[in-house]
């Protein structure tokens, strides 16, 4: 096999090629299909379609006979073909249901200023609000309840907590051994050491969550003495520890990519090894280690497992890292199951997916376009 | 169109297939009445070898997307339905779904063993998990704080929690949320401080607080008879949901059976509580 300069490819060849050429082709329309499937649950949210309210504007089941069709259609909320296919009997039990649902609010809430917001509009997503019963405005992330609360800010402070809680410990961590495994270490030592490290990619992240539940947790808790025994700093600490094997590699290559006639050219004026890795090579390949970081920075914050069994999973507005935390992966993975299909609880939370999603692809997109031009620039391209 | 026979033939095959398995009943929905689903099943199998039981689990939520989309026959539910629900039933099927009680279930309050409070009212029980009562002095217990451990907003627990304990208000944010009623009374048994809820089935490694309807009155012990007469303050039914059209044949003897004396035996041999005889089929 190999390259035949000159020849034509064989039809095999080509085949494969064009195989291969689809397959590829095919992942970018996934991943543009999948953005798109997430985007359209969302949709309705951002465009101001769903309506939260508790209380909503009810008409009796015995007006049935007043109201024109598209009156109907449109209070019931069906489409043309669902109203077509629907007997009178049917229209009459869904209005019943409607009332009925309006006579089942609890008496407390029927004076309640609350009862009446579209808790899915933007400011109570974003800012917070006073809500009754709250001595000041307050973000909550309450979404099952008589008054569905949904503040966004909890959970995307909780996940950036937890998410450079984890930068903080991988980075450092996964940087040093990089630096020595491509600059100081012997080559016997690197062949062990290399692969590892990397060995810790291959373990499950609900391995890595219960191990992080069962013994990390009570550990990190001796050690500390904190209150909330689950809380962000150890999930942290856990989404760290998944994150350092792909921040290795990636680092390690950033190392190793820069020529080897750098650290020569130190040596030869007099560095020692250290200086030399750490005052010449680091350097040069600061781009593709920030790279290794913001790849790390996707890897942690689209983690689910680890946070959803390690972080206690409370959704507080505080900054502090022995709080306990609710991250935006965590959410939705823990309460997508219970949300009723095409209400708001399920835009909304298809509205955290289409956030995430967007955060990870910006992050990877820019991650490997530095380490792309790095790569160029290494081996003298521009 | 010779070369279709064979595409004909497997159809009619499929569809024999299909009727064969007529007597297959699928139940799917709430988490906490898995166990007991599955032993029901199990007997009734048992029982009557003809009928074919699948229950899975994955939340009450789930079995009612499952029951809209027809894809299961019965429902299981540890709450009662939601409006929306019931729309998006009636729109998929043009019927409210039937609900039967099956059971009885009462929320213990577990707090660690080592902690010297005996009993607990239902008001006190409103301020420490929406927040307001931090500190076990506060009510009669030693200076600490107090942990809070609630249940994940999936669960049909959580909800009932918030709407009788809570009366509606929200769980105070540094309530932990944690997966599972195991997972719960792991945590309190653990924890010194710490306090949750969940059913009073579940029993090992943790002490249940009797419980008050107000401060001051008589605390009830989660215990059977208490459960059943409705005198312990938070219990709960629990449910099975089905599409009237589906509840006939074989789906609806087994409902039957359920609510009848053999069915409600097993209730508590898993663990919840029979219900009352006035809800019972005969």
């Amino acid at each position: 096999m190999g390259l035949k300069r000159g020849h034509k490819a064989r039809p095999v060849e080509r085949v494969a090629e064009i195989l291969i050429f689809t397959v590829s082709l095919s992942t970018i329309a996934l991943i543009l299909l999948i953005f798109i499937f997430v985007g359209r649950e969302a949709f309705p949210v951002l465009l101001g379609k769903t309506n939260s309210a508790l209380i909503q504007p009810v008409i009796p089941a015995a007006n049935l006979d007043q109201l024109r069709p598209e009156e109907v259609r449109e209070y019931l909320g069906l489409t043309a073909q669902q109203f077509k296919e629907m007997d009178r009997e049917t229209l009459m039990a869904l209005m019943e249901s409607r009332e009925e649902a309006s006579n089942d609010i609890p008496e407390s809430f029927r004076n309640d200023p609350d009862a009446k917001a579209n808790t899915t509009q933007f400011r109570y997503l974003i800012r917070p609000h006073q809500w009754t019963g709250y001595d000041r405005p307050e973000y909550i992330w309450q979404p099952v309840g008589t008054i569905h609360k949904y503040n966004l800010m909890p959970l995307i402070v909780g996940s950036l907590k937890v998410t450079l809680i984890g930068l903080l410990f991988a980075v450092p961590v996964s940087l040093g051994a990089a630096i020595y495994v491509s600059q100081l270490a012997s080559p016997r030592v690197r062949e062990w050491v290399k692969p590892g490290i990397e060995l810790l990619a291959g373990i499950p992240s609900v391995v890595m969550g219960v191990f992080a539940l069962l013994l990390l947790a009570s550990l990190l808790q001796r050690i500390f003495g904190y209150q909330f025994r689950l809380n962000a700093f150890v999930a942290g600490i856990a989404l760290g520890l998944t994150a350092v094997p792909l921040i290795f590699s990636i680092a390690e290559d950033a190392l190793t990519s820069v020529p080897r006639s750098y650290t020569q050219a130190a040596l030869a004026l007099g560095a020692s090894q250290w200086q030399a890795s750490w005052q010449v090579v680091l350097p040069a390949a600061l781009p593709g280690v920030f790279a290794a970081a913001v790849l790390g920075f996707g890897r942690c914050i689209g983690e689910t497992m680890v946070v959803l069994i390690a972080s206690g999973n409370a959704s507080t507005m505080s900054w502090s890292v022995f709080d306990s935390t609710r991250s935006l992966t965590a959410t939705i993975a823990a309460e997508m199951a219970e949300a009723v299909a095409g209400g708001h609880h399920y835009r909304v939370l298809f509205l955290l997916g289409t956030m995430l999603f967007a955060v990870t692809f910006v992050t990877n997109f820019v991650g490997e376009l530095i380490i792309h031009r790095l790569k160029g620039r290494m081996e003298g391209r521009g | 169109m010779n070369f279709l026979k064979p595409f004909a033939a497997m159809a009619a095959a499929c569809w024999l297939g299909a009727t064969a398995h007529a007597g297959a009943i699928t139940v799917k929905g709430s988490d906490t009445l898995v166990v007991l689903a599955q032993k029901w099943a199990e007997v009734y199998m048992g029982n009557n070898p003809q009928t074919k039981i699948q229950v899975t689990g994955g939340g009450t939520g789930t079995g009612f997307a499952a029951l809209q989309n027809k894809t299961t026959d019965i429902c299981n539910a540890s709450r009662k339905i939601k409006a929306k629900e019931t729309e998006n039933c009636i729109k998929a099927f043009g019927k409210r779904p039937t609900e039967y009680k099956v059971a009885m279930d009462g929320l213990s309050i577990y707090v660690n063993a080592e902690n010297p409070l005996k009993a607990i009212s239902v008001e006190e029980l409103e301020g420490i998990f929406t927040g307001k009562i931090k500190n076990w002095q506060d009510i009669g217990g030693p200076d600490a704080p107090i942990t809070v451990y609630s249940r994940e907003n999936s669960s049909g627990t959580y909800e009932f929690f918030k709407e009788h304990v809570l009366q509606g208000k929200d769980f105070g944010a540094g309530a932990q949320t944690l997966q599972g009623t195991a997972q719960v009374l792991q945590a309190v048994a653990k924890d010194k401080f710490g306090i949750g809820y969940g059913g009073a089935a579940y029993g090992q490694g943790a002490k249940h607080l009797m419980v008050a309807k107000t401060k001051g009155g008589e605390a009830i012990e989660p215990n059977e008879e208490n459960v059943i007469s409705g005198k312990y303050p938070i219990s709960r039914y629990l449910y099975c949901y089905v599409n009237p059209a589906l509840d006939k044949d074989e789906t609806a003897a087994y409902l039957k059976w359920i609510r009848g004396e053999e069915g409600q035996k097993l209730v508590q041999d898993v663990g919840y509580y029979p219900l009352p005889t006035q809800f019972r089929a005969n």
